[in-house]
């Protein structure tokens, strides 16, 4: 026996929190190895910021500084939504390559396979959000440093909700992949629309605001440009948080359940 | 042996439901492994090996039946028993997204290692598994024969008393075979470990395991040595040529009162019988022969494959069943059993 070798009648104690973190580490490895892949995936808000924020400011005439104040937001739950949105597909992917099984059949709790997935999404959400901020604040965006942080905890909280929601989804669909990009594709337009993300709802026909008023990222947009503002008084930042915190309950429930059937 | 055995089964089956009709992988298995055996499963693609694999490995629950692996029971006693398992599938087991580094360091740390004792143990491993020089690739860029070799690795960072290993070698090239037999021999010479294989290579088995349990259609059909099985179920083959025709047709009696066996001729018109123990009977064949004043031109005796055994079993070569699993299935011999993986998945989505 080397001193390496498991102490093979010692009891297995579960230990979810050991395990959440041990997941966690690993899901963040290649993020920490590669960080530039963080910054390839900015493109994306970045196109939204840079052409699609002129056409606001020449819509509405307002000034810079106040269409970002009012876009910026929505450009960070964006992130969330494209980014954390698609993570099901790398879990997918390694379901498909085998590395999914090998992790199935380690001494692991099935909820921190899932949990150290969901909590590791905080990461890129966290960098990308804080650099699209920087990118703004020259063009006249005001950071209110309070209000960027609860902001920043409130994106974590909803990505973790629809990072697993995303798990959940590759875990049922399995190995088709067309299933799993066919109901991502289907949700996410209809919630980035009906959010009031890029256009004011305002004008919207009297239906599309009744809609709206059940998406949960509509809420999450509300909140966040309330607290980016600095606004922590508006009833916003409540149903932003409640969206929010709701999300990541059905997200974690279904996807905790998803994984403990996976094989 | 008085050691208690470190897997044991008892009628262990597993049925599927595919479009509503039921199907079964797996059979009442039930079987019995000391410590320190090397065992293979030897059948066609969609015999029930890895269905039986995957539940001897907690992956999914058995229909009926139980099974202790390593003292504890699969279905109630899951986490003690994947505490001391190693397992091996079919697939990479290195996320394609992380290096082969990081992969052993988080396998480690998963199975409770403190974290100086996984970096011990990882280099200990590719050294030994000669992945020195790419360690810090991501597992996306590696070989085949890289990335199975990584598999061990990771199978065996914690050093499991026993080892699953699901069709190793498939998609390997006969130098990389080789290559990773000698690694589990070696690792079971140097720590005793227990280890268990699916086949489907005839080779393999025969040249490796020490017991061969031969499975068809969800059930084990034979469980002996490779030598046993090949001696009592299928036998060498004496073929005997002579001058003419007459002469190997009078032979034919001859051979049957020596050996006891029929003998017949063959499409060249040679007489030939199969018999255990040629070796040994060869030379006195060919004396009866000579002394009935038959001389014999030719003698060959060829001893018996798996594959002799597997068609004596089931009236089908390996390689034919082999075929028509595929046929049936429309899938790539990559993927063995198929058909109890599509049946896992449609069963899964029904719920």
């Amino acid at each position: 026996m080397t001193a390496t070798e498991p102490r093979t009648n010692a009891p297995v104690r579960a230990n979810v929190l050991r395990d959440t973190r041990n997941v966690f580490v690993r899901e963040l490895r290649p993020v920490v190895r590669d960080p530039f892949t963080l910054i390839f995936s900015l493109v994306q808000p970045l196109v939204f910021l840079g052409l699609f924020a002129p056409l606001l400011i020449g819509e509405s005439g307002a000034p810079v500084g106040e269409t970002l104040q009012w876009f910026v937001p929505g450009v960070l739950v964006m992130i969330v939504l494209f980014g954390t949105g698609a993570t099901g597909s790398n879990l997918q992917y390694e379901m498909m390559t085998g590395s999914h099984e090998r992790t199935l059949v380690a001494p692991l709790a099935r909820s921190s396979l899932l949990v150290g997935r969901a909590l590791k999404e905080i990461a890129p959400i966290v960098v990308q959000a804080i650099l699209i901020v920087l990118i703004a604040w020259p063009f006249g965006f005001r950071i209110d440093p309070l209000g960027l942080a609860v902001g920043l905890a409130l994106l974590a909280v909803f990505g973790v909700g629809l990072g697993s929601l995303s798990y959940s989804l590759a875990l049922a669909t399995k190995d088709r992949e067309w299933l799993f990009w066919g109901v991502q594709q289907t949700l996410i337009f209809p919630l980035l629309i009906l959010s009031g993300m890029l256009l004011p709802l305002e004008s919207a026909p009297g239906w599309m605001r009744a809609v709206a008023t059940v998406n949960p990222v509509n809420w999450v947009v509300q909140g966040e440009r309330a607290l980016l503002g600095g606004d922590f008084a508006s009833t916003a930042v409540l149903w932003g948080w409640v969206s929010a915190l709701a999300v990541a309950a059905v997200g974690l429930w279904l996807g905790i359940r998803a994984m403990r059937r996976s094989s | 042996m008085t050691n208690p055995p470190i897997i044991e089964t008892h009628g262990l089956t597993k049925r599927f439901t595919v479009k509503r009709q039921e199907v079964a992988a797996v059979t009442d298995l039930s079987i019995s492994v000391q410590p320190g055996e090397l065992v293979a499963f030897l059948g066609p693609n969609g015999a029930g090996k890895s269905t039986s694999l995957r539940m001897l490995t907690t992956l999914i629950p058995p229909t009926a039946g139980d099974a202790r692996v390593v003292g504890h029971d699969i279905r109630t006693e899951a986490a003690e028993v994947r505490a001391r398992i190693g397992y091996v599938g079919q697939l990479t087991s290195g996320s394609f997204a992380q290096r082969v580094g990081d992969e052993l360091l988080s396998q480690g740390a998963f199975y409770g290692m403190r974290r100086a004792d996984a970096v011990r143990r990882a280099d200990e491993l590719v050294e030994s598994l000669g992945l020195t020089a790419i360690r810090s690739r991501s597992v996306q860029q590696l070989s085949g024969g890289q990335k199975r070799r990584l598999d061990i690795a990771l199978g065996l960072m914690h050093a499991p008393p026993l080892l699953f290993l699901d069709e190793p070698s498939t998609g390997l090239d006969p130098q990389s075979r080789a290559n990773l037999w000698e690694h589990i021999l070696r690792l079971r010479e140097e720590h005793g470990t227990t280890v268990f294989v699916t086949t489907h290579y005839l080779e393999e088995a025969d040249r490796y395991a020490e017991r061969v349990l031969v499975m068809d259609q969800g059930r084990v059909i034979a469980d002996d040595t490779a030598p046993a099985l090949k001696s009592t179920l299928a036998g060498d083959v004496l073929t005997f040529g002579f001058g003419s025709a007459d002469e190997a047709s009078a032979a034919l009696a001859v051979l049957a009162r020596v050996t006891g066996r029929e003998a017949t001729l063959d499409e060249s018109g040679r007489a030939t019988t199969t018999v255990p123990d040629g070796d040994a009977l060869l030379p006195v064949v060919i004396r009866a022969l000579d002394d009935a004043g038959l001389a014999v031109r030719t003698a060959t005796g060829v001893p018996p494959t798996l594959d002799d055994v597997f068609l004596a079993l089931t009236g089908r070569s390996l390689r034919e069943a082999d075929r028509t699993a595929d046929a049936g299935t429309g899938d790539d011999a990559e993927h063995t059993e198929p058909a109890a993986e599509a049946a896992t998945n449609l069963q899964e989505a029904s719920r």
